[in-house]
Order: C-alpha cells, then sequence, then structure tokens
C-alpha cells in the first residue's frame, strides 16, 4: 500500500484546511473559552461540519453515510487540530459511530445514525475510571433486573461528557474488574435520572465529564449488542479512537512547529534574527524529522484501519506513541522557544501546550502504547 | 496474470535456477563480495552468484539495459528485492561504484564515460573508492587542496586524500580536486576519476577505535589523469560532488533499518529483542527487565516509523535534496542508539576485544558497536545535516 493521499482524501483535507482557516481560526476557541461556555464548542459551526458529511463518514452507506473511510477522517481531524477547533466529531463522528457500528442492532443503526446525521444527537463514551488509561479495568457494574438493568459506577475523563445527549458506558455484567471479558456497552440518553453528570475543567478548556451512575435503570434495548459483546469489540472501537486523536495531535504538532518555525525568522536579539543560532536551528531541525516520522506513522496507521490490516493494533500503538512524543517535545520547545511572549495567555503557543498534554492522556499515553507494542510484538 | 505477477514468477524462476545453494545461508563477514581487479573468493559460489546477477543486470536493477543494468522499474524493483528477501539470498555484490557513482554517472557523465565505467562496475569488474575528505577539509569539505594542474592533454594531481574506504584494494577512486585556484571555493573544483594503478597513487591504512581499517590515507604524488577522465566540466565539480553526497546518504541511512554497521541488507547481527531476551532473561515471553523492555520497544517503534518514512518517501517519488539529510541523520543516530543498546543488553559479554572467554558473535558485536562512531560522521556528519535540513528545509536564516 503506498503511503501517499488518494485524490479524494486530498480534497477532503483541502475542504477541511479551508473550513479551519476560514470559519474556525484559533480565535474561534479563544471565544469560547473566553465566553464560559459549558459546551465549549459551537452549535452553530457543529452543524456546518454536519452538513459538509463529516459525522457521518464512519456511518455505513446503508445507513445514510459517505464511507470516505477512517483516512477521510484523520485529514479532517488533522486539519482541524491545526486551529483547535473544538467540536464533537472526535466524540461522535469516530467514537460514537464505531461503537453503534460494532455493536448495535439493525435498529439500533437505523434510530441513531439518524440523529448523527442530521446533528441532533451527539456521544461520549464512558470507559476510563483511572488516571491512566486501563480499558479492561472497569468496577461499573450492571445488574440485569428482569427487562431492565440497574448500572452502578463512576467514569471520570469523559469526552464531551458534558454536552452529550446520549452517554455510552462500558460497564460489567460479569467478571472481575480487570477482566478482559464481561464487559457489555449501554447507550443512555444523558437526561435520565440516576445518571449525574459533573462537568471536569481541565486546562485545555474543552467539554469533559465525571459520570456517576447511581442504581441507574435502564431498559435492555438500551444494551448495545449483546452482553460481553463490548469486550471483543472494545479494541477495535478505541483504536480507531487512538488513530483519530493522534491524527488530530499530528496537525496541531504541525501548526506549533509552523508558528515557532516563523518566529524564528522574525524575532532578533543582539542585532540579529535568531533563527540564526544553530543552537535553535538543530533543535528545529530535529523536531522536524520526528515530525516526518510522525505523518508517515498515521499515514500506515489509517490506511491500515480501512484495509483491516492484521497489523492495525501495532500501528495504532506506533500512531498514538511517535505522534505523542513528538507533539509533548514540539510543544516544550514551542513555548522555550518564544521566550516570554510564549508563556502568556495572549499568545496562542501555550493553547497547544495545554491541549497537548490532555489529548497525549487521551487513550492511553506513550508509555502505554509503547508497553502495548512491546506485548504484541511478543518481547 | 498482470504483468507485474508474470514478471514475479519470472524472477521465482531464475532464483531458483540460478542461486547457489550456498548463497542463501548467512554470509559470514570474510565472504562479503566487493568486486575488483584483485577480489579473492573464497567461497567460489559467491563469483557465480556474482557472474550471474552481472550477467542479468540486477546488481543494478534500476540502470538503463545499455549499460548493463536490469532496466526495472520501481515496482519491478520491489518484487525483485522482495523474492531476493523471500529466499534469504546475500547480496550478490557491494559496491561504492554502484551505491554512489553510478548514479552520477548516469545524471553527468559522458557517453564514453558511461559505456565504458558502468558495465564493469555491475559486473564488479572495478572497485572504487571515494576521495573527498583532507586532513584540513572535513565537514568544510569545499576548502579541499588537493590540486590538478592543467597540462593540456592531462591533469597533473597532487596532494592528500582521507577516509578513503578501501583505497588499498580499490581499483579506481573518485576525487574532488581544485582545478581553479583562483575562484570563489565552490566555483574551483572538479570530479576526477583516476586509476589507482597510475604512478604516484599510494595508500596507507587508518587503523579505526574499532581494530579495523576500512578507511585509507590516499597520497597523489604527480599522478597523471587523462582529461577524458573528468566528470561534467571543469571547476563544476560542486555540483556533483552534492548530488553523489545525497546517494552516500541514502545509503548510508539504510543502516537505520537494521543492518549491520559496514553492509547494508545484510542480517546475521542478531536482533536486540532476541539479545535482550538471551542476555538479560526473559518471562513470560516479555524481556525480564521492564525498564530495559521499554527502551527496546522505544527503539523498534521508532525503527518503524523511520522505515515507513523511506517508504513514504519512495511512494511520494519525490526526490527533494533535503530528504537524504533527514535520513542520514536520523538512520545513523538509530544505528548508534542500536549499539548502544545491543551492548547494555549483553553487558560484560559485549566488551572482550579478543581471544578466550567470548563467542565470535560476541566480539563482532564489540568492533560493530565502536564502528557505528563512525556512521554519523562520514558522508557529511550529523551536525552538517542538521545545518542542511534548518537552512534548506526549515529555511532558517544563514
Amino acid at each position: 500500500m503506498k503511503l501517499v493521499l488518494t485524490e479524494e482524501q486530498q480534497f477532503l483535507k483541502d475542504t477541511a484546511q479551508q473550513f479551519a482557516r476560514d470559519k474556525t481560526p484559533v480565535e474561534h476557541f479563544r471565544k469560547l473559552r473566553d465566553a464560559n461556555d459549558q459546551q465549549k464548542w459551537s452549535q452553530e459551526t457543529w452543524m456546518e461540519m454536519v452538513e459538509l458529511g463529516w459525522s457521518s463518514i464512519l456511518i455505513p452507506e446503508e445507513y445514510g453515510g459517505s464511507e470516505f473511510g477512517v483516512s477521510g477522517l484523520c485529514v479532517v481531524l488533522q486539519e482541524l487540530g491545526k486551529t483547535l477547533t473544538p467540536s464533537p466529531l472526535f466524540a461522535t463522528g469516530v467514537l460514537g459511530v464505531s461503537a453503534i457500528n460494532a455493536l448495535g442492532s439493525d435498529q439500533q443503526k437505523k434510530d441513531l445514525f439518524k440523529g448523527i446525521l442530521d446533528g441532533s444527537l451527539t456521544t461520549a463514551l464512558a470507559i476510563d475510571e483511572k488516571p491512566h488509561h486501563k480499558p479492561f479495568f472497569n468496577s461499573t457494574i450492571a445488574k440485569k433486573d428482569g427487562d431492565k438493568y440497574v448500572i452502578n459506577g463512576k467514569k471520570i475523563f469523559v469526552i464531551d461528557g458534558a454536552s452529550a445527549s446520549h452517554i455510552i458506558v462500558i460497564a460489567r455484567t460479569s467478571g472481575n474488574e480487570d477482566d478482559i471479558e464481561g464487559l457489555t456497552a449501554f447507550i443512555i440518553p444523558s437526561n435520565l435520572p440516576g445518571l449525574k453528570i459533573s462537568t471536569l475543567s481541565l486546562a485545555d478548556s474543552r467539554n469533559y465529564a465525571a459520570v456517576e451512575l447511581d442504581n441507574l435503570e435502564v431498559l435492555a434495548n438500551s444494551r448495545l449488542g449483546q452482553e460481553g459483546a463490548a469486550s471483543g469489540a472494545l479494541e477495535s472501537i478505541l483504536d480507531l479512537g487512538r488513530i483519530a486523536i493522534a491524527s488530530e495531535m499530528l496537525g496541531m504538532t504541525e501548526e506549533a512547529f509552523e508558528i515557532t518555525n516563523n518566529y524564528l525568522k522574525e524575532r532578533k536579539q543582539f542585532g540579529v534574527l535568531i533563527g540564526s543560532f544553530q543552537a535553535l536551528q538543530h533543535r528545529a531541525a530535529k523536531m522536524f524529522c520526528e515530525i516526518e516520522l510522525s505523518k508517515s506513522a498515521i499515514l500506515a496507521a489509517m490506511f491500515a484501519a480501512d484495509s483491516n490490516s492484521n497489523d492495525l493494533r501495532r500501528l495504532a500503538s506506533l500512531a498514538k506513541f511517535q505522534v505523542g512524543e513528538t507533539l509533548h517535545e514540539v510543544s516544550n520547545e514551542s513555548v522555550q522557544m518564544h521566550g516570554g511572549i510564549g508563556v502568556t495567555d495572549e499568545y496562542d503557543i501555550g493553547l497547544y501546550l495545554k491541549r497537548a498534554r490532555v489529548t497525549e492522556q487521551i487513550f492511553g499515553s506513550a508509555d502505554f502504547h509503547q508497553n502495548r507494542y512491546a506485548d504484541l510484538s511478543g518481547f | 496474470m498482470s504483468q507485474l505477477e508474470s514478471f514475479r514468477q519470472e524472477v521465482k524462476d531464475w532464483l531458483a535456477e540460478n542461486c547457489p545453494p550456498s548463497m542463501k545461508t548467512p554470509m559470514p563477514e570474510d565472504e562479503v563480495v566487493w568486486g575488483g581487479r584483485n577480489a579473492i573468493y573464497k567461497n567460489p559460489e559467491s563469483k557465480l552468484w556474482l557472474d550471474r546477477m552481472g550477467e542479468k543486470g540486477w546488481t543494478g536493477p534500476e540502470v538503463p539495459k545499455e549499460y548493463g543494468g536490469g532496466g526495472l522499474n520501481r515496482d519491478e524493483i520491489k518484487i525483485l528485492n522482495q523474492e531476493l528477501f523471500a529466499i534469504g539470498a546475500r547480496p550478490a555484490l557491494n559496491s561504492f561504484g554502484i551505491w554512489m557513482l553510478i548514479p552520477v554517472l548516469l545524471e553527468y557523465g559522458s557517453e564514453e564515460q558511461k559505456l565504458n565505467f558502468i558495465p564493469k562496475i555491475l559486473k564488479g569488474e572495478i572497485r572504487w573508492c571515494q576521495g573527498y575528505s583532507e586532513p584540513g577539509s572535513g565537514s568544510d569539505l569545499a576548502s579541499l587542496a588537493t590540486k590538478a594542474e592543467d597540462c593540456g592533454d592531462h591533469y597533473l594531481v597532487n596532494g592528500q586524500k582521507v577516509w578513503t574506504s578501501y583505497a588499498d584494494q580499490a581499483d579506481w577512486i573518485f576525487a574532488l580536486v581544485r582545478t581553479g585556484p583562483k575562484e570563489p571555493k565552490h566555483d574551483g573544483i572538479s570530479f576526477l576519476l583516476i586509476d589507482m594503478a597510475d604512478s604516484g597513487v599510494s595508500t596507507k591504512p587508518i587503523t579505526l577505535i574499532s581494530g579495523k581499517s576500512p578507511f585509507c590515507e590516499t597520497f597523489f604524488d604527480n599522478v597523471k589523469v587523462p582529461k577524458e577522465n573528468i566528470v561534467g566540466e571543469e571547476n563544476k565539480g560542486w555540483t556533483i560532488a552534492k548530488a553523489l553526497l545525497q546517494h552516500e546518504r541514502n545509503f548510508i541511512s539504510s543502516f537505520g533499518l537494521g543492518g549491520s554497521a559496514d553492509v547494508p541488507g545484510r542480517s546475521g547481527m542478531g536482533g536486540i529483542v532476541q539479545i535482550a531476551k538471551s542476555y538479560i532473561g526473559e518471562k513470560d515471553s516479555k524481556i525480564s527487565d521492564g525498564y530495559f523492555r521499554g527502551k527496546v520497544a522505544a527503539h523498534k517503534m521508532k525503527e518503524q516509523a523511520f522505515g515507513l518514512t523511506l517508504q513514504r518517501a519512495g511512494d511520494e517519488g519525490g526526490k527533494a535534496s533535503a530528504t537524504s539529510s533527514i535520513f542520514k541523520y536520523y538512520g545513523t543516530e538509530h544505528n548508534k542508539n542500536r549499539f548502544e543498546l545491543i551492548l547494555a543488553a549483553m553487558g560484560t559479554q559485549a566488551l572482550g576485544w579478543e581471544g578466550e572467554g567470548f563467542t565470535e558473535s560476541e566480539l563482532s558485536k564489540t568492533r560493530a558497536w565502536l564502528r557505528t562512531k563512525a556512521n554519523s560522521i562520514e558522508g557529511g556528519t550529523s551536525e552538517i545535516q542538521l545545518n542542511v535540513i534548518a537552512k534548506r528545509v526549515l529555511g532558517l536564516p544563514v
């Protein structure tokens, strides 16, 4: 498989780039942040994205989606990442759609995809319970009671949890809290009594929540797939999430680097441009090399997802690791190379740093994926 | 069957018939084939393999057929390499002539030079060395002082080169010489082909920290070089020099993919994973030291991402000059890191110099580790590569 974008993917990327420049420059995010808006993304902008078909890229054609594939969605996220564009595209268009698609019944798909296609339905995936991503650690218990389930537990770091119309909860229907087997997914309207959603305010000023399920009663038809089916589907859903968020992170990396490289060409000290200093040039050149490696890792991972490659898991970990480490370095160096203005709120570069650290944690840090890669490689 | 599929079948059939049995076994150091007038073939099948591959043109699959190459396109070359890899075939020929000189001759050489030299290089009949650096001109290569005086039908060459790889075994040297002493330094350099058998050429091996002598000093004392041996125009050699450096950097960067320190594509050094498992220990098929396991994982991931980037550069079909600097920098630094990891994994067993108490393989690691230290110096230091990236790719000011 060639590691170059198809014409169709390039077209989507160009469209998203234009969109981000025109509609959602960094100023757009800054305004939402400063307005202290709880949703942290703009309904109007989201509807425009829906109009463009981005929310339904992963929805199968038979349910009205466009089927541009994971790669199509990744290039859009990459461009939106460049301007720190907030939107439900990741939580709904990637996580929600792929969970429903992997686990849902035909009827559920029809009903739920309809809402995602018209923009009225947004989702949040409630999975993490600990400060470190550990996908199969799950102490949220769903107990069957006649035609209902009673769910108890607590989830943290739920992306878009503060605004989603539906929460997808991964709960345990059997086994112990560390077992891989026994996990079941439920899709629950967020206004249900017994569901306590508390907004979490994180450094990147995006939309997060903690979700508490206190004797929450749900009907059996809110279960996605069979009991225990989430165990098998979870890694695939998460891997798509990892590749998608890594794509957004790549866009952030590229942009933070670009902003910094430009600054090196305009800032003068000691009567010369600071970009003429070899100490800075070499650090910039090293970062550039890592960015090139990151681009390749993303392309390989997203193409692997679209072709159901049997190396998908390793490539997803490779992408999240490589981009995670690179963004970490670039976000730090970008602030440092800007000097004093780099640590001011007024200047954009600090926004990239804050967003960087949060995204690094989403579905596994670089350390997590290093470990997973070793496991999958047999050492 | 598609054209490519039938080509694959053709390759398979040809290899089945023509690759001698011992050429499908791991290659010991003393059976590496470099060709040339003075070559000694310890294993006669190496010579047979070289002759067959050379005759077929597959020692230079991308070189046009009229110059004795394979005339294959990118996809066909990929297939050929896959099939060679599949049967574990040894490289038929290692050659600076193929890796560096042929691409430059194809681009800048005269028709006579192409017809005269390329087929012989591909058949392994002439072995080349590279005369670039001088004692006073390392990173600042363009300051070189070896002079070539115009004496009518020939140049008279005087001076000294250093870091000429295997000059003591080479038949010919491609050298940068100063033909324009009064011109600005980049504009007075020419690219000259010199027969090492000419009178006035002498060499002296340099012993490296590894104890081996892959490099020499080469001296030119009133050497007469016929004028037809200049490649390109007089005083226009710097452009050619830079083009050749790109090819050199590309091939050195392939070390980053896990080849040995000296010869790309040659396996048998043992992977870091296997080494770590056997010297550190293994538990539930994992390297038992969790901290070291993490380091190995990070190394392998970087390696895969680097390999994907090489692949992408090929897929994009671009020949941006700066990409060779990226790969040279990254590949050689990665290779150094690999050997530091191997050393760390093997502990004291990786520090043997010679004699009892160590296996051959262990002793070779010590030497190979030391050899890698030159990887990020030869062909332009890492610092020079970073300068090139900063200036030519990132557009940072001088």
